[in-house]
C-alpha cells in the first residue's frame, strides 16, 4: 500500500512522442482511471509504471523508492491483462501460487495464501481446474487472485474487462471495486470506457495525444472540463463559439450566452460546452440562455429521448431529455432551448 | 411448424428433378482421402510388407540359393553381439543429436520469435532454412574441409596461435554428431517455433510481473508451453538419426560404423536383403517401444 509518482516522464518511438512530460501523483489505496482514445498514451504510461518500459526521460517512484531502473520483476506490482493471461498449463492454484513461489512462499504457507485469494474471488474449490475449463469472467477473476495474492504495492490493470461481455463486464466492475477496497491497494486503470472509468475510479485522468489533459475525481472531470477534447470525449457536449463581450459571449449569430466560467478578456475568442443533458426544451423556462432550433432527430432509448437539432444558422445540437410525460417531440418542430450558465463550461480549444 | 416445413422440403426435392440429393457424408470423406491413402498403400506399404517378406527368408531370392522360411535373421543381434554395441552407439548418437538439436533449436527458435523488427524474422528464417535446400552430400563433405586436419578450422586457430596443435575431430563421433546436429536442427527450430509463436506476450509479462526472471520464464512457462514442439522436432529428428548411414559414413570414418550403415551394407555390399530387413524392423520396433515408454511418462507428466 503505497503511492506512485511520475516525474516529467517522455517516451517517443521513433520520430513519434508517445508521452510529453507527463507528471503525476497516485495515491495511496485510490482508484485511477487513464481514460483515453487508442494512441493517447494510456497503456503506454501503465506499462512504463509497470517496467515493462523503459521512458526516455524521468523518473516513476513506488513509494520512496525510484524504480525507474528496475527491471519488472524486481517492483512488486500486480497486473491484470485484457486477454486474462493465465498460464494455461498450470492449474488455478498453481496459477495463483506462481508468485508467492517467485517470493520464497511455499507448502502449507502458499497454500492458505492461495485458498484466501480464491476465496476473496469467488472462486474457492476451483483450485485443480485448469483455466481453460472456466468461463473467460472466472479466468478474469483468477487473474485478479493471482495479482492481489502477492500483496503488490500497486495494482496495474490493462483494460482487464474489455473482452467480457456486457453484463459480466457490470458483474466485475463491482467485484474489482469490492476487492479493491477491501485490499487497499493503489491501483491504476487504463481503460477507453467512459462509464466505466466514471463508475470505478476516485481519480479520472483524460489523456489526448501523449499529455494528461485533465486529472480529478469523476463528478469535476465531468461537471467542468477544462478542454474541448475533455468535454468531447467524457460524454457528449455541445459546443458554441464566440467572442466575449461585457462578461458574456456573443455567438456569431448575435445571441448572447451567459456563463460562471471565468472568461477571458473582452473581444477574445472562447469555446463554451454545454452537456445534452443540461439543456431543457421548456419554453417558458426562465434561464438566461436561450436558443431556438428544429429537430432533426428524435432517438428513443426508453427512458431517455435524444434530439439532434440545428440552430437556424446551421449549429449542430444535442440534447437528452428524460421521458417523465411520454410525450415525444415531432422531428421538424422548432423548440426553444434553454440551460443554466452555471452549466455553461468555457474551455480550451 | 419446422417439421411440416422440412416433410415439404423433402417431397419437393423429390418431385423436382433438379435438386439433388447432397452426396452421404462417407462417400465424399473416402473420395478425399482415396488419392493420399492409395498412394501411401502402393509406395509405403507394399514395399514394407515386401520388406517384411524378405526378413523371413533364408537368402536374398534373386540368387541360386533356395530360398526358405526362417526366423534366424532376428537372431542376429544373438548370434554376432558386435551388433549390440553398433545398436547401443546409433542410439547414443541419436541421444545426443536430439539432445543438441533440442537446446539449439528451442534457443534458436525463442530468438526467431522475439525477433520483430522489420524483416529480421524472415531473414533468419531463411538462413535457418538454407542447410535444407543444400545437397546433403555436400553439406557433410563440407564439413570435411572444415574438419581436417591442417582444415579450415585448424588455419584459423594457427592464425591466432601459431603454436597449437591440430584440433582436428574428423573421423570421431564428435564430427559425426556435428554434421547431424547441423542437418537435422531446422526441423527443431521450426516445431519449436510454431510452439512458442503460440504463446501470448501477456503471458510472459503476466509471468515478468509476479516476479519471475528470464530463467523462470524458460523453465516455468517457455518450455512447459512449448513441449509439444520439443517433442514432435525430438521424434522427427530421432528416428532418421538413429538410421542414418550418410553422416557416419564421410563424418566418422572408421567410428562411423552404425545401425544405418551396416543395414546399407547388408543391402549394397553384403547382398544379404533378408538380414538389412529384419534389422530394419528389429531398429523400427526398438524405436516404437522408446517412443511408446517416453509417451506414457509424458501423458503421466501431464495428467499429474
Amino acid at each position: 500500500m503505497t503511492n506512485v509518482k511520475v516525474k516529467s516522464v517522455a517516451k517517443t518511438y521513433g520520430p513519434i512522442p508517445v508521452l510529453t512530460d507527463i507528471s503525476t501523483e497516485f495515491q495511496e489505496g485510490s482508484f485511477t482511471s487513464l481514460l483515453g482514445p487508442s494512441g493517447s498514451g494510456k497503456t503506454t504510461l501503465l506499462r512504463i509504471i509497470a517496467g515493462f518500459i523503459k521512458p526516455d526521460e524521468g523518473v516513476v517512484m513506488i513509494g520512496n523508492s525510484d524504480v525507474t531502473n528496475v527491471p519488472v520483476w524486481g517492483r512488486n506490482i500486480g497486473m491484470m491483462f485484457q486477454s486474462y493471461a493465465l498460464f494455461p498449463h498450470m492449474t488455478i492454484a498453481q496459477n495463483v501460487a506462481f508468485g508467492l513461489e517467485r517470493r520464497g512462499i511455499k507448502g502449507e504457507a502458499a497454500r492458505k495464501e492461495v485458498d484466501r485469494a480464491l476465496e476473496m474471488v469467488r472462486l474457492s474449490g476451483f483450485g485443480d481446474r485448469l483455466p481453460k475449463q472456466l468461463s473467460g469472467g472466472q479466468q478474469q477473476r483468477v487473474a485478479l487472485a493471482r495479482a492481489i495474492v502477492i500483496k503488490p504495492s500497486v495494482l496495474l490493470l490493462d483494460e482487464p474487462l474489455s473482452a467480457l461481455d456486457r453484463r459480466l463486464r457490470q458483474e466485475m466492475q463491482v467485484e474489482l471495486l469490492r476487492i479493491q477496497r477491501e485490499s487497499g491497494l493503489t491501483t491504476i486503470f487504463v481503460t477507453h470506457d467512459q462509464e466505466e472509468a466514471l463508475t470505478l475510479s476516485d481519480k479520472v485522468a483524460i489523456l489526448d495525444r501523449g499529455r494528461i489533459v485533465q486529472i480529478g475525481d469523476p463528478e469535476t472531470v465531468y461537471e467542468k472540463p477544462l478542454t474541448r477534447f475533455a468535454a468531447e470525449f467524457l460524454g457528449d457536449s455541445n459546443f458554441l463559439s464566440g467572442k466575449v463581450e461585457n462578461g458574456a459571449v456573443r455567438l456569431s449569430n448575435g445571441t448572447v450566452v451567459r456563463s460562471d466560467s471565468a472568461l477571458p478578456g473582452n473581444g477574445a475568442d472562447v469555446t463554451l460546452a454545454i452537456r445534452p443533458e443540461k439543456m431543457s426544451l421548456v419554453t417558458a423556462d426562465t434561464q438566461p440562455n436561450k436558443l431556438s432550433a428544429r429537430i432533426t432527430t428524435v432517438i428513443y432509448a426508453g427512458p431517455v429521448l435524444s434530439y439532434i437539432l440545428e440552430t437556424p444558422d446551421g449549429l449542430p445540437l444535442k440534447l437528452f431529455a428524460q421521458n417523465r410525460d411520454g410525450r415525444v417531440l415531432r422531428e421538424g418542430e422548432t423548440v426553444s432551448l434553454s440551460w443554466s450558465p452555471e452549466h455553461t463550461i468555457a474551455v480550451a480549444n | 411448424m419446422q417439421n411440416d416445413q422440412l416433410a415439404l422440403a423433402q417431397t419437393r426435392g423429390s418431385v423436382d428433378p433438379r435438386v439433388k440429393r447432397p452426396l452421404p457424408a462417407w462417400v465424399s470423406t473416402t473420395a478425399l482421402l482415396l488419392p493420399t491413402y492409395g498412394w501411401l498403400t502402393i509406395a509405403i506399404f507394399l514395399p514394407l510388407l515386401t520388406m517384411l517378406a524378405f526378413s523371413f527368408m533364408s537368402a536374398t531370392p534373386m540368387g541360386k540359393t533356395p530360398v526358405e522360411f526362417t526366423l534366424k535373421q532376428y537372431r542376429a543381434f544373438i548370434d554376432q553381439p558386435y551388433l549390440l554395441r553398433i545398436g547401443f552407439n546409433s542410439l547414443m548418437m541419436g541421444f545426443w543429436t536430439t539432445l543438441f538439436c533440442a537446446i539449439l533449436g528451442f534457443l534458436a527458435a525463442v530468438a526467431l520469435v522475439r525477433a520483430t523488427v522489420g524483416k529480421t524474422r524472415e531473414t533468419l528464417l531463411v538462413l535457418i532454412l538454407l542447410p535444407f535446400w543444400t545437397n546433403g552430400l555436400v553439406r557433410v563433405f563440407s564439413w570435411t574441409m572444415v574438419l581436417r586436419e591442417n582444415g579450415f578450422l585448424d588455419n584459423i586457430l594457427h592464425m591466432v596461435v601459431p603454436d597449437a596443435g591440430s584440433i582436428s575431430i574428423l573421423y570421431t563421433r564428435y564430427a559425426v554428431v556435428l554434421g547431424l546436429v547441423h542437418g537435422y536442427l531446422p526441423y527443431m527450430i521450426l516445431t519449436c517455433y510454431i510452439a512458442l509463436v503460440t504463446i501470448d506476450d501477456a503471458i510472459i509479462e503476466a509471468a515478468a510481473s509476479l516476479g519471475a526472471r528470464w530463467w523462470t520464464i524458460l523453465y516455468k512457462i517457455l518450455i512447459p508451453m512449448a513441449a509439444p514442439g520439443l517433442i514432435s522436432g525430438a521424434v522427427l529428428i530421432f528416428i532418421p538419426v538413429i538410421g542414418s548411414f550418410m553422416e557416419p559414413r564421410i563424418l566418422g570414418g572408421r567410428v562411423g560404423v552404425t545401425m544405418g550403415t551396416v543395414i546399407e551394407d547388408q543391402f549394397t555390399q553384403a547382398f544379404n536383403w533378408p538380414l538389412g530387413a529384419s534389422l530394419s524392423f528389429t531398429l523400427l520396433a526398438v524405436v516404437l517401444a522408446i517412443f511408446a515408454t517416453f509417451s506414457g511418462v509424458l501423458r503421466g507428466r501431464t495428467a499429474g
